[in-house]
């Protein structure tokens, strides 16, 4: 844990020195860029307090048997159901959730649930009239039948691979 | 309940956010440098016209993009009119969401190695094997 604490510390580092560089060599992208953050963070920032309230609630009620209950390997058709809703209703930008996801997985959710989760996420219920507009009904509809069916499949491939 | 318990489990959830501030600051900085370096019209010129190695370039054209999910609908619609085939941009849509190579350091670094690069690869793969599924039934219907 502890060197993927310094990893994650060597890239911020090698963030702040790229954006150094950037100042010098193109202000112009330094401050947009800045400026695209600072919006992206603004953003982000109500989804990461209820990711956070979400771990505080695992934290404080969930207890690894009933994550390996609802969400583990032997939790059958139930955990399949939950981790792709979820996955589907879920906000905000992937990386938000991988904490929560590493923390569910140290208490027992399978490999296969938590790749079911991130997969299904491509299916964006909000933004969907904006798929209907430029593609069309039907676009939308095989493409959101095919995103389920294989991230039920990159799930049971998942699986099988973490037993390897 | 527990008072012990309320604090022990609000501290761990603290300490889990001091421990991803670097890692999210990082990616968050190193997607917007990319969404504001790269132009849009950009992604119009890379395509071959190609179907087949249109949806390869697509998948990868996708994985290496970041950003909201609706931005690559754009910008997908805008190819589709620009006449790159629905394949290519089926691909590219569904490896903008699926596969991320900006966020792989973050990827690796809460879930592991061996499950981010997997996962990751078959999504690509899947990419391109749904968007031949989904062109292929519209073409049917």
């Amino acid at each position: 844990m502890k060197t993927k604490k310094i990893g994650s510390i060597i890239l911020f580092i090698i963030t702040m020195l790229i954006y150094i560089v950037i100042y010098y060599v193109n202000k112009q992208l330094f401050f947009h860029s800045l400026r695209y953050f600072s919006h992206i963070f603004l953003k982000l920032f109500y989804i990461l307090l209820i990711v956070f309230f979400f771990i505080f609630i695992t934290n404080l009620f969930l207890k690894p048997k009933t994550i390996i209950k609802y969400l583990g390997r032997g939790s059958g058709i139930r955990g399949w159901i939950i981790s792709l809703v979820a996955g589907i209703i879920s906000m905000g930008s992937i990386y938000l959730w991988y904490p929560m996801l590493s923390d569910l997985r140290e208490k027992g959710m399978s490999e296969g649930l938590i790749a079911v989760f991130l997969y299904s996420r491509a299916v964006k219920i909000p933004i969907l009239p904006v798929m209907i507009y430029y593609f069309g009904w039907a676009f939308v509809v095989l493409m959101t039948f095919f995103m389920v069916l294989f991230s039920i499949f990159l799930g049971i491939i998942m699986d099988r691979s973490s037993v390897l | 309940m527990e008072k012990n318990k309320v604090i022990g489990a609000a501290k761990k959830t603290f300490f889990s956010f001091l421990e991803m501030l670097p890692l999210l600051l990082s990616i968050l900085l190193l997607v917007s440098l990319f969404i504001t370096a790269v132009p849009k019209s950009l992604y119009a010129k890379i395509f071959t016209k190609n179907a087949a190695l249109d949806s390869v370039i697509g998948a990868i054209l996708g994985s290496v993009s970041a950003g909201q999910p609706v931005t690559s609908y754009i910008i997908g619609g805008e190819l589709l009119k620009a006449g790159i085939s629905l394949i290519a941009v089926t691909s590219f849509i569904l490896s903008w969401v699926t596969v991320g190579l900006i966020q792989l350091p973050a990827e690796c670094y809460y879930l592991g190695k061996k499950f981010c690069f997997l996962r990751n690869f078959l999504s690509f793969i899947f990419a391109i094997v749904i968007s031949l599924f989904v062109v292929f039934c519209l073409r049917i219907i």
